[in-house]
């Protein structure tokens, strides 16, 4: 018999805040020495209360907005409560009743063709603290700092059906929520993680077979691997009757490339879920909708499409529009230079290899772009050479604040044209200096004008329009 | 000696004419708590150094001809279950037992930017959970009038300190009932405010939906002075009302001609004690003899207000206390792993009536009856909002006994569901968020005061004082003082 995999995604993404969801602690504690980012209020100290972070509301709606949720117009905060060390409350204040964004919609593209994954809600809670166990002394310790961390937790309805449609999604809802600038994604730092709900039936079946729940993977590659190791455990169970399979939470053991049932106490758990009557509901009137509304990006396929129009090829319309670090570059730059063509250019040379050499993602792209296409004028109208606007760009990358122009005239390598006689003269010095090269050349050895030409841009500094040097450098040879 | 005796106003006045100096009062106050606080045991903590320390600070501001608050330099006494940053703040736990908070509760520092002098935190039932103060796990306090009697609750030593003149106004907290019910039972004026006037940053919640901080004094213009220093917006409370909050002793006029009360049947007859409910009916005699016109109404579903309490609070207070794990702070039980670690520190720092209420809360809100208990709770609560809000469409405020009984007998109360009753005139307005005031008015045949209650719309609080500032210069029943042979 033939089987179909049914799969339904819990993704847990960490927002990207400055500051926790409740408090005014940092958010940003990755590395940071234990219980250095807390306060009385997210370590639950008797008497501290909650205040909703608005900057959370907006992260939250904006990522409902990209996945074409329907937004909540008034919407709540409750508390799930269960006991656990790192937990301080022992509640987490989750959205369980009115969650920030319903009834959404996600389009993916396989192998298999083209889907669309339906978002049953995204909600908007806070995470948990760290446990870290000491096993040379036999204790562990709690560390606060990712407490009351904002998150938002993507729940799909089970529409995935195999380990290649959920990379598809996972690597799309990543991008989409870059492009909204809401949230890093980065399973290796734990800013995306998932919950993979699997079950297996008879391809054609509209019943869904026995539900098992792996939590907190971490790399997508660990996820494919235990769908596939779950799908063919269901389904030698369902034809050989190896085991009973029953609803359950499971780990899964990377190393070993096997899920484990995990012990019905770490999974039971009646949540007492209730609305937190501290946290006043949240009513997202018309103006801050609007405000939101307006600062959603256009989706990667949209700007694909206007890149195409401007005359890019397909492979670097696709190769900008993957981020929307460089679609803001090649977009602000283009504009302030008026030469999309050569923007692009310089963003799949120059830049990338400066991102490259120092280790630098996409998203961590700084860059004044406005600055940026200013540089790409100068050098183009002749004003900066091409070796110099290289080592200005990379200063660039350093300091936002360098403006090319004024940096340029300050470390002497702007080109004007009141430097011919400058040039003139070093040309003068070295053609004086290097007779045999000047005859070498007379004599038809093309590669001796190349040495002197080398020798004047090494005087220059580099400074210097190439054509324009090469002009004065064959009119004094000549005579 | 007697400075003790007197009110705020009074003794502000004597500190500006110099006829007496903060240390001399603040002194007072901590030799007459030495004295008769062993019997009373209204203090859990008597904070005398500094008392002292703050005392001086406003003597010096006389000395350097400043002017000074209303309340600068008098004595007062903070339940215990608000945050007083580097003293102890127990809530009356073993498991809170030494805590100290780095913080202080927003109404602590508000009082302290109006220099006041704290003698110290003062005893309740332990997390406010109680109408006798028998629930504390230190000690019970008794009622200054007779020592055969509880002072009340939960905050049973706010409203002891201030009647046995062991503090000249306190702070306590009301959730059901508990600074109005022990103000009626000890003879004191005691007021929870609107839901939102006063701050709940660092105070230790009960049922944060319910929870009111507010003022017991010895009279209503106290009332008033102490309302003026503790409401107010707070952004560290969201649920803090953002209000133009008015000078309260503006309504102390003594005028009440055309006030419309109402007197809700529900409130009378049947379970209330008829000395308690001859002595409403005089009141509000009283108040029409003044000019007001008072009616009889309704609140229809004033009876299920009990109920709904007894669902609602215990499952917020379930929630509330789970923080107590024996992790960060408090009390914490040593056992093999960490689940007995939870188990043990629970069952032992958590006395009988905490551990019912958590379980009462626990059980509301279990899958599967979430909408049979709490939410259905949820619902009778709105039901009970929209009789006030038809009754206030007509009356500016209504009249009610706090209690149904003066105060009771010490050591007797072993039947929950008998105690819950002595808070049922109280609950309501806390279920509804509207303010009510205690106001004694009299005593019962066996000389205990009885305490009668204004409740009105949310921000009313002008009208509550105002009827019960008519009945205080009208009348000698609302400045009582216990007999001093009884209860102390």
């Amino acid at each position: 018999m033939k089987y179909e995999t049914v799969i339904g995604l819990e993704v847990h993404v960490e927002l990207a805040t400055e500051s926790k969801i409740f408090c005014s602690c940092s958010a940003h504690s990755f590395g940071a020495d234990p219980n250095s980012h807390v306060c009385p209020a997210c370590c639950g100290m008797p008497g501290m209360l909650p205040v909703v972070n608005r900057r959370v509301v907006d992260f939250g709606m904006k990522a409902g907005m990209m996945l074409n949720c329907d937004i909540n117009r008034v919407t709540t905060f409750d508390k799930k409560s269960y006991y656990y060390p790192d937990l301080p409350g022992a509640y987490q204040t989750t959205q369980w009743f009115a969650p920030v964004a319903v009834n959404g919609r996600v389009d993916i593209e396989t192998s298999a063709g083209k889907k669309s994954v339906r978002i049953k809600q995204i909600h908007m809670e806070e995470d948990a603290g760290k446990l870290v166990h000491d096993i040379s002394e036999g204790t562990t310790h709690v560390d606060f700092n990712r407490t009351s961390v904002p998150l938002i937790e993507i729940v799909s309805q089970p529409d995935l059906s195999s380990a290649e449609e959920v990379e598809a999604y996972l690597v799309r809802l990543r991008t989409l929520l870059r492009y909204a600038k809401v949230a890093e994604c980065e399973m290796a730092h734990g800013t995306m993680r998932c919950d993979v709900n699997l079950s297996v039936r008879p391809e054609g079946s509209d019943v869904l077979g026995v539900r098992t729940e792996m939590k907190n993977m971490n790399s997508i590659e660990a996820i494919k691997r235990a769908i596939e190791y779950e799908t063919a455990r269901h389904i030698n169970a369902i034809e050989n009757g190896t085991e009973v399979l029953v609803q359950e939470t499971r780990r899964w053991d990377d190393a070993k490339g096997k899920s484990y049932a995990m012990r019905s106490k770490e999974t039971a758990g009646d949540y007492r879920y209730f609305p937190d009557p501290n946290v006043m509901p949240v009513v997202i009137d018309d103006v801050w909708y609007e405000t939101i509304k307006n600062s959603v990006p256009e989706f990667p396929e949209v700007k694909r499409e206007k890149y195409i129009a401007l005359g890019l090829t397909e492979y670097d319309a696709e190769r900008i529009s993957e981020s929307i670090m460089l679609c803001e570059c090649f977009e602000e730059a283009s504009e302030a230079c008026g030469n999309p063509k050569e923007v692009v250019n310089w963003i799949t040379s120059d830049v990338m290899r400066i991102l490259n050499a120092k280790q630098m993602t996409y998203e961590m792209l700084n860059l004044d772009n406005k600055a940026f296409g200013k540089l790409i004028s100068l050098t183009l109208d002749g004003k900066i050479s091409r070796a110099n606007s290289k080592k200005i760009l990379s200063a660039m990358f350093d300091d936002r604040a360098i403006e090319p122009e004024a940096y340029a005239e300050a470390n002497n390598m702007l080109i004007g044209e009141q430097n011919d006689d400058l040039i003139l003269g070093i040309v003068k010095k070295v053609v004086e200096s290097d007779p045999k090269s000047v005859n070498d050349f007379k004599n038809g050895k093309e590669k001796a004008l190349m040495a002197l030409f080398g020798k004047c841009m090494k005087e220059l500094k580099g400074n210097c329009d190439p054509q324009q040097l090469k002009v004065i450098l064959l009119e004094c040879i000549n005579g | 000696m007697t400075l003790s005796r007197l009110t705020i106003h009074e003794l502000h006045d004597l500190l500006v004419s110099k006829e007496i100096s903060a240390t001399e009062l603040v002194q007072e106050h901590l030799d007459r708590i030495q004295a008769l606080d062993g019997n009373v045991k209204s203090y859990i903590t008597v904070t005398g150094d500094l008392a002292r320390k703050q005392a001086k600070a406003v003597d010096a501001k006389l000395a350097a001809g400043e002017t000074i608050g209303m309340l600068a330099g008098i004595p007062m006494a903070v339940k215990d279950n608000m945050c007083t940053e580097g003293i102890p703040t127990t809530c009356a736990s073993r498991m809170l037992e030494g805590f100290k908070p780095q913080y202080s509760a927003t109404v602590v520092e508000k009082l302290k930017a109006e220099d006041f002098v704290m003698l110290g935190k003062v005893n309740m039932d332990e997390f406010a959970m109680g109408s006798t103060t028998e629930n504390s796990a230190f000690f019970a306090t008794q009622n200054p009038w007779n020592a055969d009697c509880v002072p009340g609750g939960s905050s049973g030593g706010s409203a002891a300190s201030v009647a046995a003149d062991l503090a000249v106004y306190s702070l306590g907290s009301d959730t059901g009932g508990s600074i109005r019910q022990p103000a009626s039972f000890c003879g004191i004026v005691g007021l929870k405010p609107t839901y939102g006037a006063v701050s709940r940053f660092g105070l230790i919640a009960f049922a944060s939906s319910l929870d009111q901080i507010g003022p017991l004094a010895k009279d209503v213009t106290d009332t008033a002075l102490i309302l003026n220093a503790i409401t107010g917006y707070d952004k560290k409370d969201s649920t803090s009302a953002d209000y133009n909050y008015p000078d309260y002793t503006a309504a102390l006029t003594g005028d009440v001609k055309g006030m419309r009360i109402g007197l809700p049947k529900e409130y009378l007859g049947e379970g209330i004690d008829p000395d308690v409910e001859a002595q409403v009916r005089a009141a509000a005699a009283k108040l029409e003899e003044l000019g007001a016109h008072v009616e009889e109404c309704s609140l229809p579903y004033t009876r299920y207000a009990m109920p709904a309490y007894y669902l609602i609070a215990p499952a917020e207070a379930s929630s509330n206390l789970g923080r107590y794990d024996g992790v960060r702070y408090g009390l914490r039980a040593p056992a093999e792993d960490v689940a007995g670690m939870f188990c043990d520190t629970r069952k032992k720092g958590f006395g009988p009536e905490v551990k019912r209420r958590i379980m009462l809360g626990t059980y509301a809100l279990s899958s599967g009856y979430y909408d049979a208990y709490y939410l259905k709770a949820l619902k009778v609560r709105n039901l009970i909002k929209q009789d006030y809000d038809r009754a206030f469409e007509q009356y500016d405020c209504l009249i009610t006994p706090t209690a149904p009984t003066t105060a009771l007998r010490k050591g007797n109360n072993q039947d929950p569901l008998a105690l819950y009753k002595s808070d049922i005139c109280t609950i309501p307005t806390n279920l509804a968020g509207i303010p009510g005031l205690s106001l004694p008015y009299g005593t019962d045949r066996n000389g205990m005061p009885i305490g009668v209650q204004l409740s009105g719309k949310a921000f009313a609080e002008p009208a509550l004082l105002r009827a019960a500032y008519a009945l205080e210069q009208n009348t000698n029943l609302t400045r009582l003082k216990p007999n001093q042979g009884k209860g102390l």
